[in-house]
């Protein structure tokens, strides 16, 4: 049913139909609205869940763990200085094996405070073994969220799943909303049934200290299995569009990429304003083209090799920066065309702290990437305040 | 059904103080039980991969989030009904408990979930190594507090983690021990038949932290709460309604005298030392009433 | 391949603490034993077991020596000797 409302609210209402057992969750702007909005669905008792109000981040994700390992479905979100107060547990659920999904509202990281959308806090997380998926729209962050519960239970995957959508940007922003019917989730979305829980009829222990002689196997197992999500998640798409009719989520989108002389790499709702930028360049003749990366971990380097292979010049935006480095997205994709025909890649850094980007940014990248190979430039300096 | 809840094939060093008090804990709470663990030593000598000493369902996460797992897995059966059957205990030291550990388990009590967490307390962080904690007792010499020439040791007092409990209003909050095993297990019965946020602090005395022979750990502890320096004291619904009566309190040199990490207090110089330890016995008896007084 | 990362309950049993013992293990000598049973509650490892007087004993497969045993028997029924001497025997 299509309905015009906040990114907060529709993420809310998409957790809602997947039924989490257990939600717990700590108040950081711009995540705000997406926990308020599910305690309501819960005091109205639309959503039978124990909604846990937890007095930090490291408690909410601590919560989930404790709730998904003793069998319940569970459900998180934070953004920010949150998400990184949380970082410890984060790493210790992936390594753990479960199943969590949590949206991070996108903002970027103090100091400076600022609450602005950025990448940089999941992207900063990006080692820690969760699986991280960038939504372009309000549309794709709900359906994200069904295709998360899909992948993070499956038993050839167990592992936690991170739905990303910018802060104000997709949180605060209204748009025209398809929210699926319950019947239709329920063919999408089987109970949860994990084959290992904290049960007394069957008890084992979680958690264990494990030397050198097992740390190297265990944490590889968990890379395969982190990687083999490059395979489930074109099989969760496609019996998403079968049941919803739909394409949404993926690993990447190629957009106007067949004839491109020069291609922008990204990731998130930026995206929306390169495919406009794109479309007005075309209309002017230009070959351009954007690459649009949804699945950033694993990272499906298979899928931008081949869609980039014909491509002579990328520019690689990121809205994060590796300080003292490159761009995140950039190094990544830098390291997978190492050894490959040659092009050149470009890597730009704009958008930081919710600095906006507008058409006449990406205009402007165009431009640049015509210019000589740049690992680390920053885009829209200003030259004094 | 296993004989005992913790099995034996534990790491945990000869005449373990913390060892022995999980054991009676697990062995009062039965099968039923859910065990949530702080890093520390217990969840390292109990679950070496790819074993595990507890015949129960046992989780371990971080340092200092025992209590809010635990939150989650309570939450995890209410939802599912199952907690009318089983019970969820956690498990943590010094740290995990009064410092590192203590918004976790506050935001537990504050938020009232049906969980009993205990505190196994050898008062100092003993697995990475002897440090000093919130819980070291004031002249203790710990790694991180040690003594010296110029030093007597940890220079602050021990944090009232089991007042803080009480502030917290929560419905059973009292203190345990392991030289008192019969005791510790009755306290355990009854607060896990107690719905609610309840707290046990139990005095385990570390055999090479506190430098004593292994033999002696049961000893020792019976004479921290036989000096009034550890009060075996119970609060109901914040009010103190049970105590460990001492017949004659022993001065508190018989208690300080076998362990190591006092042996500085013993060196001429550092008599204001011992005066001030006799000092805070002395004010626990009086505080919580701990001597019968003549009627 | 997915590693079993959880272990099963118990499987600590499999790791013999008994070879921890160099100097000294536990003689019960089963003559004044009355029965309170402080020995099973204070071992730590939980290996002492019996049930009549004069029936108590350890499993020396895991007996780590620790002494707590024989310090709180009220009747000095037990006696810590030296290990060479039991295996000798």
């Amino acid at each position: 049913m299509k309905d015009f409302i906040e990114g907060s609210e529709a993420v809310a209402r998409a957790v809602c139909l997947c039924k989490p057992g257990v939600i717990s969750a700590y108040p950081i702007t711009p995540q705000t609205h997406i926990v308020e909005g599910l305690a309501q669905m819960v005091a109205d008792g639309r959503l039978k869940s124990q909604f846990v109000n937890v007095e930090s981040e490291h408690s909410a994700a601590s919560v989930v763990l404790g709730a998904v390992a003793a069998g319940e479905r569970v459900f998180t979100a934070s953004s920010s200085q949150g998400l990184i107060l949380m970082s410890e547990v984060i790493f210790n659920i992936a390594g753990m094996r479960m199943p969590v999904v949590l949206a991070c509202v996108n903002r970027s990281l103090s100091a400076p405070i600022n609450i602005w959308n950025d990448l940089q806090d999941s992207i900063t997380l990006r080692d820690s073994g969760w699986v991280q998926l960038y939504a372009e729209n309000n549309q794709e962050a709900t359906d994200l969220i069904f295709q998360a519960y899909r992948l993070a239970e499956d038993s050839r995957a167990l592992i936690p799943v991170m739905v990303c959508l910018d802060g104000y940007v997709l949180s605060h922003g209204f748009e025209v909303v398809d929210i699926p019917e319950e019947d239709k989730v329920a063919q999408f979305l089987p109970p949860f049934n994990p084959a290992e829980k904290l049960d007394t009829a069957h008890p084992k222990s979680f958690g264990l200290l494990a030397g050198p002689d097992y740390y190297l196997e265990i944490r590889h197992d968990l890379h395969q299995a982190v990687k083999g999500a490059l395979t489930l998640i074109p099989e969760i798409t496609a019996d998403f569009k079968r049941i919803f009719g739909r394409d949404s989520g993926g690993l990447v989108e190629s957009y106007r990429l067949e004839d491109a002389e020069m291609a922008i790499v990204s990731a998130g709702s930026v995206c929306g304003t390169i495919k406009d930028t794109v479309d007005a360049l075309r209309a002017e003749g230009k070959k351009v083209g954007l690459l649009r990366i949804i699945t950033y971990r694993p990272f499906p380097e298979e899928a931008i090799l081949q869609a980039l292979a014909k491509v002579p010049m990328v520019a690689i935006l990121d809205k994060a920066v590796s300080l003292g480095a490159t761009g995140p997205i950039y190094a990544d994709l830098k390291a997978a065309f190492q050894g490959k025909p040659a092009k050149k890649i470009s890597g730009y850094i704009a958008g930081l702290g919710g600095r906006d980007i507008t058409p006449g940014t990406i205009r402007e990248i165009f431009k640049q990437l015509a210019g000589p190979e740049v690992s680390n430039q920053f885009v829209g300096l200003k030259s004094s305040f | 059904m296993p004989e005992h809840f913790l099995s034996p094939g534990h790491t945990a060093c000869a005449g373990c103080g913390q060892s022995l008090a999980a054991r009676l804990v697990i062995d009062a709470a039965g099968p039923n039980t859910i065990i949530v663990n702080n890093t520390g030593c217990l969840e390292v000598f109990s679950t070496a991969y790819p074993d595990t000493a507890w015949e129960v369902p046992f989780i371990h996460s971080l340092f200092e989030n025992s209590a809010a797992v635990a939150s989650g897995v309570e939450a995890a059966l209410r939802q599912n009904g199952k907690l009318s059957e089983v019970r969820v205990i956690t498990q943590a030291g010094d740290g995990g408990t009064a410092d590192i550990g203590l918004q976790a388990l506050s935001g537990m009590w504050e938020r009232g979930h049906d969980i009993l967490s205990i505190c196994y307390d050898n008062e100092a962080y003993m697995n990475t190594g002897i440090q000093r904690s919130g819980l070291t007792p004031t002249y203790t010499s710990t790694t991180t507090s040690p003594s010296s020439k110029t030093s007597t040791g940890n220079p602050r007092p021990k944090k009232n983690v089991v007042e803080i409990a009480v502030a917290h209003g929560i419905p059973y909050v009292a203190t345990a021990s392991a030289g008192f095993p019969l005791d510790l297990q009755k306290k355990v019965k009854k607060a896990l038949a107690i719905r609610g946020p309840k707290f046990l602090h139990v005095h385990v005395p570390c055999p090479l932290g506190w430098r004593h022979e292994p033999e002696q750990t049961y000893q020792i502890a019976r004479l921290a709460v036989e000096t009034g320096l550890f009060p075996l004291i119970e609060f109901e619904n914040g009010k103190l309604s049970g105590r460990y009566l001492i017949a004659k309190p022993k001065p508190v040199e018989e208690y300080l005298k076998p362990q190591g990490r006092f042996r500085h207090i013993f060196k001429p110089g550092a008599e204001a030392a011992l005066k001030e330890i006799q000092a805070i016995a002395n004010r626990n008896i009086e505080r919580y009433g701990l001597v019968k007084t003549a009627v | 391949m997915r590693i079993k990362i959880t272990a099963e309950p118990g499987s600590a049993r499999n790791n013999k603490t008994g070879s921890w013992r160099v100097e000294r293990r536990p003689k019960f000598l089963q003559k004044n034993c009355i029965a309170c049973r402080l020995c099973v509650l204070v071992c730590p490892e939980g290996i002492v077991s019996g049930k009549e007087k004069n029936d108590f004993k350890t499993d020396y497969l895991y007996c780590k020596g620790c002494g707590l045993c024989a310090a709180v028997c009220p009747k000095k029924d037990i006696e810590m000797v030296p290990e060479e001497m039991e295996r000798k025997k």
